[in-house]
């Protein structure tokens, strides 16, 4: 073999690897990017029943009911609109009415956002910083919402 | 005055990086030993005053000294010794702190162990390790300094994050930066390498040990994150594709696959410009790890506080050497000599096939990393990319690498014999299709892939075990002979070994813990009980106990297995009242290498408490296989050869690397 023989060979071989990379990068982006929404964004522009995103804003006051066997509903606003909330399972530790949560899942046909993930802040001064920068973006932003985000996201699965 | 000192020590730290970067790059031009060996002494004095800066904050800590503005935002009179010290790192000024103080740390080392180094190498090379310090001097000086002091001291500190306050915190960090780190020093010799625009495989040897102790902290400060995690943050989960998480995980491929190429150069003096450029794109990953996490574009719990003067220093600091050292790359490379010609099935070949398989599984993990950040920057829109993306891509490439671990260290440098590798790897094979077939049948009806997955890390395991068993010939000469010559085996191929039996051993802790995990979730009042994976786990009753600076809610199970009590564990809920915060605390029981583990959540109103149990198989081999990594590092890192160090290549006598 000689020196440009194998020199297409490496050259070849790592293209070929990067080409089967670049395939699985694209494929993955198509099917499992779960995209971040407000309920005002999610009322204007409905996602359809399934489709998994993330939904940000706050937890209503009164809204939390709980029911059998760690069922749980809620309903998160950001000032504009209101979505309902349903999840199974256990809420992290800060989660509070009136404060900022994310919540992972996807739409059902009656329109209730069911989660099978809830993230909420870990200290009186933390909201999400997708949420915030939500509310800011609709200026309903008020000072003392926000604050030093000194905290890990907890999860609930 | 501690503060002032502390801060004093700083400035001075300083002044002397400024001199340790410039002068001795003078002194290499101008061939003045003088001038050069100002590297050494200014490297030494520079960390002797870090040191001191970083003794007086800690100092601040354990004195609880509230007239430090940094002092009163991460710490509490009542906080138990340890945690006033690990409290020192817990927050970002004190954790750029300790960035700084590594870095001088391995500065120092350099200088102090360098003696066999070329006298301009050394300068250079120290000098810009000035440089970095200097670079991250200015930017706590400048932003954040953690020697401000407040005009009116409050009487109590704010204390420290719950989440924080753990034994993983005084070990997690530094294991992570001595790792982040250490790869500095190939850094520093890769620019030296280009300035000098002279390479050779002297260089590889001296770049080893320094790579290797960097990636051996690296691993374990990985792992014990990841354990930190699974424990800390009470659901069971131990690693999240967290973009912080990610951060460490690309230095890391990275710098494995540059303890692999820094091997061809060693033995075949090839691939040179690939191991100078592998060695930039390692540290610069590390910088950017550093970015992602100080500079506050990311919320994590490694995320102190959001300053944007901060990032955009971070991002100055960042664009600054890697911008320069890419381009003094594309500037210099093309004039290195290049050398060593080898056929695709080889060691060397194997070792490319390596490179190039981990430099991908890097590059997917960072596209998966940064796009979500860019697509925010240009089109504002919010995604989150999450285990889903990175099982799907990450995944795919780490099988062809695996199944082509065994084959490397079996095949001959320059042109290896594919059958022969293959025949002697007949046993491993076996066995992994042992494996699958063992754990495929056991598990009938379930999951396809995991078997298969298993089979994969036995043949892993078995390739590791085949090397050493071919190379001491065992079975096939006297037992005796056999262990004669397992005692003269290089330390670096025992070292080969471990490490890559570490690889097998973590997949299959990974594959057993996301496939047979079962878990229950529900309300248990006392005396109530839950069954799980074979096990009885009877809520006993539930107690309020008061710790130095938490109340806490304990609750007690009883562990029964057929009748017989195996065990009690005691899962809690701490209640931090400086912060008004809470911290759930996991209790957790091995059984053998599996774990039962235990969570609270919320109380209700009738008095039940919300459970979290889970059964989880074989989990501590997912920590016990880097471990066996980082060990077969250290092997690696004891070996003879590197310990002579490196002698000059023209007068080597061969004999010394007839053992490969």
């Amino acid at each position: 073999m000689t020196r440009k023989q194998r020199r297409l060979i490496m050259i070849g071989g790592s293209f070929a690897v990067l080409a089967v990379a670049a395939g699985l990068v694209l494929n993955a982006m198509q099917d499992s990017i779960v995209f971040f929404s407000t309920p005002t964004m999610a009322m204007e522009k409905p996602a359809p029943v399934g489709k998994r995103f993330r939904l940000g804003g706050m937890v209503e006051q009164g809204s939390l009911v709980r029911g059998d066997n760690l069922a749980v509903s809620f309903k998160v606003s950001d000032g504009g609109a209101t979505l309902p909330v349903t999840y199974k399972g256990i809420l992290p530790d800060l989660f509070r009415e009136g404060q900022g949560v994310v919540a992972e899942g996807a739409l059902d046909s009656a329109g209730v956002f069911k989660a099978d993930t809830v993230l909420a802040k870990h200290d009186e001064n933390y909201m999400p910083k997708e949420v915030a920068d939500a509310l800011k973006k609709q200026g309903r932003w008020q000072e003392g919402f926000g604050g030093k985000p000194v905290a890990t996201q907890g999860a609930a699965r | 005055m501690i503060a002032e000192a502390g801060h004093y020590a700083l400035v001075l730290a300083l002044a002397l990086a400024l001199i340790q970067s410039t002068v001795p790059i003078l002194g290499a031009r101008w061939r003045d030993p003088a001038l050069m060996n100002v590297a050494r002494s200014t490297a030494l004095a520079q960390l002797l005053f870090v040191g001191l800066s970083f003794a007086a904050l800690t100092t601040l800590y354990i004195t609880s000294d509230f007239s430090v503005a940094n002092v009163v935002e991460n710490s509490h009179s009542a906080k138990p010794l340890l945690y006033k010290i690990t409290g020192v790192w817990g927050n970002h000024e004190g954790s750029m702190l300790l960035w700084v103080s590594i870095l001088a740390l391995f500065g120092g080392l350099v200088a102090a162990f360098g003696n066999n180094l070329p006298l301009s190498l050394r300068a250079n090379v120290l000098a810009v390790q000035g440089w970095i310090a200097s670079a991250f001097y200015l930017f706590i000086l400048m932003t954040s300094n953690p020697f401000l002091r407040l005009a009116n001291p409050p009487l109590e500190g704010r204390d420290l994050n719950p989440v924080l306050q753990d034994i993983g915190l005084a070990i997690h960090p530094p294991m992570l930066y001595l790792g982040y780190v250490g790869f500095s020093i190939s850094f520093s010799f890769a620019v030296a390498a280009l300035m000098e625009g002279r390479i050779d495989a002297a260089w590889a040897r001296w770049v080893r040990p320094w790579t290797l102790v960097a990636w051996v902290f690296l691993t374990l400060g990985i792992a014990m994150g990841s354990y930190w995690a699974y424990y800390e943050l009470g659901w069971g989960g131990w690693w999240f594709w967290d973009p912080v998480e990610n951060a460490s995980l690309m230095p890391w491929l990275a710098g494995t696959a540059l303890l692999h190429s820094a091997v061809v150069m060693e033995k075949r003096n090839a691939l040179k410009v690939w191991t100078i450029l592998l060695a930039i794109l390692t540290f610069s990953l590390s910088l950017l790890g550093t970015f992602l996490v100080r500079s506050g574009v990311l919320t994590s719990v490694h995320a102190f506080a959001t300053d944007p003067t901060r990032g955009v220093f971070i991002l100055m600091i960042l664009c600054f050497f890697i911008g320069g050292s890419l381009t003094l790359y594309m500037w210099r490379a093309s004039a290195l000599k290049q050398g060593g010609l080898f056929a695709p099935i080889s060691r060397e070949g194997a070792l490319v096939l390596n490179n190039l398989f981990l430099t991908t599984a890097c590059a997917t993990v960072f596209i998966g990393t940064l796009y979500p950040l860019a697509l925010e920057v240009i089109t504002g829109d919010k995604i989150s990319v999450g285990a889903p993306f990175f099982n799907l891509t990450f995944g795919p490439l780490f099988v062809p690498l695996l199944l082509a671990v065994p084959f490397g260290p079996l095949l001959a440098w320059k042109r290896g014999d594919l059958a022969g590798v293959a025949q002697r790897l007949m046993a491993a094979g076996i066995a992994a299709l042992l494996a699958t077939g063992m754990v495929w049948a056991w598990t009938t009806g379930g999951a396809a892939l995991a078997p298969l997955a298993i089979g994969l890390a036995v043949f892993v395991i078995g390739g590791a075990i085949t090397d050493i068993v071919e190379r001491i010939s065992l079975f096939r000469s006297p037992f005796a002979t056999a262990m004669r010559r397992a005692c003269g085996l290089p330390r670096s191929t025992w070292g080969t070994a471990f490490a890559h039996a570490g690889v097998g051993v973590a997949l299959i802790g990974i594959v057993c813990e996301t496939t047979w995990n079962s878990e229950y979730i529900g309300t248990l009042k006392p005396n109530d009980v839950a069954k799980l994976a074979g096990y009885e786990l009877k809520l006993d009753d539930v107690t309020q106990l008061q710790g130095q600076n938490f109340r806490e809610m304990l609750a007690k199970f009883a562990i029964n297995r057929g009748g017989e009590k195996i065990g009690e564990l005691t899962p809690s809920k701490r209640n931090f009242t400086a912060r008004q915060s809470s911290t759930t605390e996991a209790a957790l029981l091995s059984r053998g290498f599996s774990q039962l583990y235990i969570s609270l959540g919320e109380t209700a109103a009738d008095g039940g408490i919300a459970v979290r149990m889970y059964h989880k198989p074989m989990v501590l081999l997912i920590w016990f296989g880097p471990i066996l990594m980082a060990f077969g590092g250290v092997l690696s890192l004891s070996d003879r050869r590197l310990r002579v160090g490196a002698p000059k290549p023209a007068k080597v006598p061969r004999a010394l690397q007839a053992a490969e």
